[in-house]
Formats: structure tokens, sequence, C-alpha cells
């Protein structure tokens, strides 16, 4: 598959505006100015610390893809190569297009979810730490008439 | 936690027994059978008590809260979900004609196991998190507010083209799946093939008309749980049985030498060479009918013409008449006519005329440059069945169904997991079944036919699903002389290993489940697509939640009916764009869906051209590529099959939304902080 690289990523890890919605849960206010300057700050190391939990996100999930795409073409790709060699008694291309390639997928989601746990967990705590006691609600949709 | 905890144990319990009741439910059937209870009604049973099982489950879980009902309440367990998305996914292909294809097309049929598997690492990696942290209900409305723009600001445009590739996707899948749930009552039953449609139907409609989302989830748990039994009980019986090793999956590598030493040895056999001299004998005739049109048709004409007369004036019996009037009837109309219909058998003819090939060794072919061109469509088939995976709506609508980002995750973890449970059992099946045939049917006594054979010849007339005629009349089957329905592989596992009537009633539940889950999943996806995107977003935003349940109800019923007629009108040419379903689904969504996630820039404008140009290549290809459409094979690309046509859609879909979001305007600052919410941690 063929991912175009992206521009706007080139410019991260400082994103070009910060997002609207976050600018309304918090408001600067320019009368108290300490308070301002911390809240300022609070939220430039917010975002930071996003990008980050996004730059981790995107390396984790273009290497596997690039496993991925290894499994799928090579196996493929050099099939009357690989049909020399042997595994078990199996043809190696015969073995790795039937069941060997899907392992190999089945391994790539496992690790993909056991890593983004790890990724989310730790920037998680990390924004949570960040925004302080009471964590901001989430910019974007609230999901609506889920309640009804 | 604990709440969930216990939940999930209750769920557990719930499908532990319900496993245990089916398996009393076995064996009170085989006790029966040894009684002496005819055939017929252990189908009957079978077909009965698994439709019941389902209605049953929609009953209890019927809702009409819009969040129950869209999905499910988001509060089904990854492992529950997991398995609901393996049936949703496992087919009537999957499940009848997967191991078939393999049985007849070896290594070239193993790019729909490598495809159908490859796809779920794309879903997993770069759309079902998104979707998740999202949290709405379909998928044209993750595209419509991702690419918010157009009329109003709302997505509209995009929403319409996403809501119409998920009708048409959908339609022809579902139109598939209802037609297998005919075909396997039909055969197993013996009741009428329309009357098979609407048992299903029913069935269907139960379930999904009063439980949606929620109920079809707890009902595709017990549908997989069928499927899997139903699929691995002959195949381990089998394996036993050639092997003495009950796990086919490990043990089927042994048999494959075997395998190879038996295709070397009936490939240079000399009654084999015999009967393939007369196959292509016949096939030469043809071509001398064809080379001599319209003349040669004008002949057969007179000929037919006066066999009748001939019949008619020795006052011939009138089973006679009857016959030859039918070969009359079935004489074609025109020389046109007569052309296409002879050169078919021709075709056919030289088809089986030729050496049955290796099963174990890769692209196959006379010199590099076929063979190459094999490879290259192995390649292509794969990537457009792997993108078409990771767009197809009704897998992707799953994601929405979890308690959280993580879970969903997990969730395609446990789906791939269930999938490659059926799914690395069957290049097994394939290769045990045609070990079997070739060492035992193969150089036996025509008067000595194993019963199966005779049993499946005779069940569905018109397309015989095994043949056997001696071509040469020497009395010995040779493989050749096998003329073989790939369907009738999975089917017959259990006779051909010997096994009690009853596992292949068994079977039948097994592949009436996977048909009718994934009918079930498909055609909430396209109600869904109607009620909540065309209905609710675009022409009566206002509507009350009790309206839009409501709505959304009558449209389900509206579908499943048209669906079901569709599928009794037996449409050849609809079941034949199931494959390509695949590739239409990965040019029109794929690009979109994943630009929308990875690539801020991507805007409204490009998100629309580029579903457009995808979908528009795609079938711009197809329609000029494939021979039932009209076109011809010889204004093909790369000579790359119209099946693939998403082989050229997508990277064009891809290409011009990139460019057009470039040309254009970038988002406004509401996508940006959308995306950013989409891809932060919960």
């Amino acid at each position: 598959m063929t991912m175009p690289t992206d521009p706007s990523s080139r410019a991260l890890p400082a994103p070009p505006a910060p997002p609207a919605t976050a600018a309304t849960v918090h408001p600067l206010n320019p009368g108290a100015t300490a308070d301002a300057g911390a809240a300022a700050q609070r939220q430039l190391a917010q975002l930071a610390a996003r990008s980050r939990h996004w730059q981790r996100t995107r390396c984790l999930t273009f290497a596997l893809l690039a496993v991925w795409l290894a499994a799928s073409f090579c196996s493929v790709f050099f099939a009357r190569e690989l049909a020399a060699l042997s595994l078990f008694g199996w043809p190696l291309s015969f073995y790795l297009a039937a069941q060997g390639a899907a392992l190999i997928y089945l391994a790539i989601v496992g690790a993909y979810a056991a890593g983004m746990r790890r990724v989310d967990r730790r920037y998680g705590r990390e924004l949570q730490q960040q925004s302080g006691p009471a964590p901001a609600p989430e910019p974007g949709m609230p999901a609506r008439g889920e309640t009804s | 936690m604990s709440t969930v905890g216990a939940r999930f144990a209750r769920l557990g319990r719930h499908y532990l027994y319900f496993t245990g009741c089916f398996g009393a439910f076995l064996l009170a059937l085989t006790l029966l059978e040894k009684g002496g209870m005819p055939r017929v009604w252990i189908g009957y049973l079978f077909m009965f008590a698994t439709i019941v099982l389902y209605a049953v489950i929609g009953v209890l879980s019927r809702t009409s809260n819009v969040s129950e009902y869209y999905v499910a309440g988001r509060r089904v367990p990854a492992l529950f979900n997991g398995m609901a998305t393996a049936a949703d996914w496992i087919s009537a292909a999957s499940f009848i004609s997967l191991a078939g294809g393999l049985y007849l097309h070896g290594f070239d049929a193993l790019a729909y196991i490598m495809g159908w598997t490859g796809g779920y690492c794309l879903v997993a990696l770069l759309i079902a998190p998104y979707l998740r942290k999202f949290a709405q209900y379909t998928i044209p409305d993750f595209l419509a507010a991702r690419y918010a723009g157009g009329s109003g600001g709302r997505g509209n445009p995009v929403r319409l083209m996403a809501v119409g590739a998920t009708i048409i996707v959908s339609f022809t899948y579902v139109v598939a799946q209802i037609y297998a749930v005919g075909l396997i009552a039909s055969r197993f039953t013996g009741v009428d093939f329309s009357v098979g449609i609407f048992l299903g139907l029913a069935s269907i409609l139960v379930c999904s008309f009063l439980g949606g989302m929620r109920a079809i989830t707890w009902t595709q748990v017990a549908q997989y749980i069928i499927i899997l039994v139903a699929f691995l009980m002959p195949t381990m019986w089998l394996s036993a049985k050639h092997i003495g090793n009950p796990l086919p999956q490990v043990a089927y590598g042994a048999v494959l030498p075997k395998l190879a030493a038996r295709e070397a040895q009936l490939a240079s056999d000399p009654k084999e060479l015999a009967v393939r001299a007369i196959f292509t004998a016949r096939a030469e005739a043809y071509a001398q009918r064809i080379r001599a049109l319209p003349a040669s048709w004008e002949a057969g004409r007179r000929e037919v013409l006066g066999e009748l007369d001939a019949v008619r004036l020795r006052a011939g019996s009138l089973i006679d008449i009857r016959a030859t009037e039918r070969r009359v009837a079935a004489y074609p109309a025109t020389a046109g006519e007569a052309a296409r219909q002879w050169s078919e058998q021709q075709a056919a003819n030289l088809a089986r005329a030729l050496p049955p090939e290796p099963h174990a060794t890769p692209f196959p072919g006379p010199d590099r440059e076929q063979s190459d061109s094999r490879r290259n469509n192995f390649l292509a088939l794969v990537f457009c069945l792997m993108l078409g995976t990771a767009a197809l709506p009704h897998i992707l609508m799953r994601s929405y169904t979890t308690p959280s980002v993580r879970e969903t995750r997990v969730s395609v973890f446990w789906t791939l997991f269930f999938i490659l449970l059926v799914y690395l059992t069957i290049p097994a099946l394939a290769v045990l079944v045609k070990y079997d045939i070739y060492t035992h049917l193969v150089g036996s006594d025509f008067s000595h036919l194993p019963n199966w054979v005779s049993y499946w010849a005779s069940v569905d007339k018109l397309n015989p699903l095994i043949a056997i005629t001696d071509i040469n009349h020497d009395g010995i089957v040779q493989l050749a002389e096998i003329a073989i329905d790939g369907d009738v592989l999975v089917l017959a596992t259990p006779e051909i290993g010997g096994l009690p009537y009853v596992i292949s009633g068994l079977v039948a539940a097994g592949a009436l489940a996977a048909a009718l889950s994934t009918a079930d999943g498909l055609l909430l996806a396209i109600s869904n697509a109607l009620s909540h995107d065309v209905y609710y977003k675009v022409v009566d935003p206002a509507a009350s939640t009790q309206k839009r349940v409501t709505i959304s109800k009558l449209l389900l019923l509206a579908v499943a009916f048209i669906a079901a007629y569709a599928a009794s009108q037996k449409p050849a040419d609809i079941l034949s764009l199931v494959g390509a379903a695949f590739s239409l689904a990965g040019s029109a969504l794929f690009p979109a869906l994943v630009m929308g996630v990875f690539w801020k820039r991507a805007n409204h404008a490009g998100a629309l051209a580029g579903m457009v140009s995808g979908v528009g290549v795609c079938i711009y290809y197809m329609l000029h590529t494939n021979p039932i459409l009209g076109g011809s094979v010889a204004s093909q690309w790369f000579h790359i099959a119209p099946i693939s046509a998403g082989v050229f859609g997508v990277p064009a879909g891809m290409a011009v939304l990139v460019a057009v979001s470039l040309m254009t305007r970038a988002p406004d600052e509401h996508s940006a902080s959308f995306i950013d919410h989409i891809r932060a941690p919960e």
C-alpha cells in the first residue's frame, strides 16, 4: 500500500493552531496574568504531549504496516523461489500463503493492541496530570441521543 | 470494572450453557438416527431448531432504544464482539465455496485466504480505533463529520456518496447470502428454493427487526459457535482418519508430498491420457462447427427437427418425444447464439482435457510470462481483497459497539483469531479431500461408487454438484472423468470421512448460520445508512429518537424483502459480481477513511473527488474487461482480471483525493480539532 507523506505532520510537534474548542474550555482571562500564564503553559504542554502521543502512534502504525507489506508482498512475489525450501513438510511458499501470512497478521494486530495500550496509558497519564485534578472534557462531538 | 467483569462472566456462562445444550442436541440426534430416524427429518430438525434458536435470541434482546438498536449500547466485551464480527465476516462463500476453490485452483485460491485475513491489519491499524473514538453510529457519519463542508457545512455530499457505496456493496453481498440460504435449505430439506429463501428471511427479520445491532450481536455469537463446531468436527475426523492426527491445521503437511506424488502419477497415466484425448477431440469438433457457421447451425437445426419428425412418425413413446422436443427447444435459436454456446462448450471440453495442476506449486505456467501474469493477478487480488475488507461497512460498523477504544483494538485481534480458527483449517480440508478423491475415488470401479457420490450427484438436478461419467468406457473412474463443483467439498466431507448423517446436518446448519449471520449484518448496514444517514441526517434532522428507530425498522423490512425477491430470481449477474464488491468498496471508501485520519490537509472537495474517481475507474475497468458486462478480455491493463479492478481504483482515488485537496482551500479549524480529538488517547 502506498501512503503519501503527510505534509501537515512535518510541522509537528508544534501544531499550527491550538484547537478552537480547547480554547473555549480554558478561556484566557487577560485580567489575571499569572493565572493566564499558567493556563497557557499547561495548554502548550498538553499540546506537546498530544503530538508526542500521535508521533508514537504513527511510528508503531507504520512499523507494523511495513511488516504487513513485507509479509504479504514478499511471500507472493518470491513464491516460486521459496517453493524449493520446505518447512515441516510444507513447501515454504504454500505454507506462507495458506497459514504463515495469516498468523503474521494476527501477531501484527496483537502487537498493535498491546503497544497502543502502553502508549495510551503513558500519555494519557501525562495529559491528565497537566490538565489538573479535573480533566478537561475532550473537544469534539458528544454522542447525541445516546441517553435516550 | 467489577460490573464489566461480572457482565463478561455472565455472558461466558450463558454461551457455555448454550454450547452444552447444542452438544446434547447433537448427541440426541445421533441416537435418534441410530434408532432409524429418516435423513430428511434430521435435515428438518436442524434447520428449524437453529432458526427457532436465532429467533428466540432476537426476541430476548428486542429493543427500541437508539443506542441499543444502532450500536448494541456500546457495551459488548472485546472477546464477544470479536466472535460476532467473525460470524459477520464468515459468509456462505467462506464456509462452503472457499475450500472448493482451493480444491479446484490450488495455490491461486490462497489469494482469498491471504486477502481476507490481511485486511484486518488495515482495519486494526488504520480505521477501527479512530471510528470508536469518534463514537457515532455509521461509516457515512464518520466521513461526513471529518469532511464537513458542502451544503451548510454538514458534509452531506460526502455522506450521500458514502451511503451510495454502502448500499451498492452491501446489497450485492446480501443477495448472494440469501441465495445461499435458499440453496442450502433446498439441498438439505428438499423444500422449494423460494420457500427456503423466505424461511431464512423470517429468521433474519425476527432477529434484526426486533433488536437491531444488539440482537444481531448476541445471535452472531451463537452462530459463530455453530459455524466453528460444524467446520472443525468433520475436518478433524477426516484428518484423524488419514493422518492419525486430529489437528488438521498442523498435520496436513504430511499429506502434501503424497498428494504431489499422486498428481505426478496421474498426469502421465495412459488411461488418463486417453480420456483427455477424447475431450480434446470433442473440443475440436465444436471448433469445426464454429468455423462452419452459419451453415453448421442450419444443418444442426435440420437434423434435430428431422429427428423429431422421425420419432413422431414411428409413433415413439411419449418419453422419447418429450426428450427430443427438449433437444429442439435447447438448440440455439440463432447462429450468433450458437457461436456463443458452442465456444462455451469448446472451452469447457478443453478445460477438462488439461492435466491436473500440482496443488502446492505457485503459479505453474508453460512459460515465464504466463507464470508472471498469474503472480501479478494473485498480488492484485490480494491487494483488492485486503483494501475491500478494510472498507466493508458492515464490518467497520462493528467497531462502534465496544465499550472503549482499547477494547476495539483487542476486539479486532479476537475477530482475526476466531476467523483464523476456521480459515487455517480450510487449506487443510482441501488437501485432505483432494488426497481422498485422488487415491480412493480415482481408480475405483464404476459399479462400486461410494454412497456420497450418488447422493450428491442427485441433489441438484440442474447443476449437479458432482458428475462422474465413464468417458472411455473402461468401467474404472479416471480423474478426468470427474466433474466436481467446489461447493460439494464441504457439504460432503462428513460422508467422505464416514461420519453419520447427523454431522452432514450439522454442516448444513453451520453453512446456514454463516449465510444468515452475514446477511443480518449487511441488512442492518443498509437500513442504518438509509434511516440514520439519509432520513435523520438529511431529510428530517428534528426526528424524535422513537421515530428514528421505527423508520429504521420499516426500512430494514423493505430492504430485506427486496433482497429476498432479487435472490429468488436467481440473478446470475448479481452473484458473479460479489467478488467485485471488494474492489468497489475499497475504491470508494478506503482512501477517504484512511486519509481522513492520517492527513489533516485532506478536505471536503478532495474526499468527494477521490470517491467519485475511485468508483469511476473501478467501474470503468470492470465494464471494459468483464465479458459478462459486455467488455472484452483484450482490453485488460497489464492482464489484470476485472475482479481486481480496485488495483487501479484505489490508487486513482488516493491520487485524486491528494491532488484536489492540495488545489482547494485547507479544511477549517473545526476539522483540525476533530482530527486531534480522534487521534488523542482516551
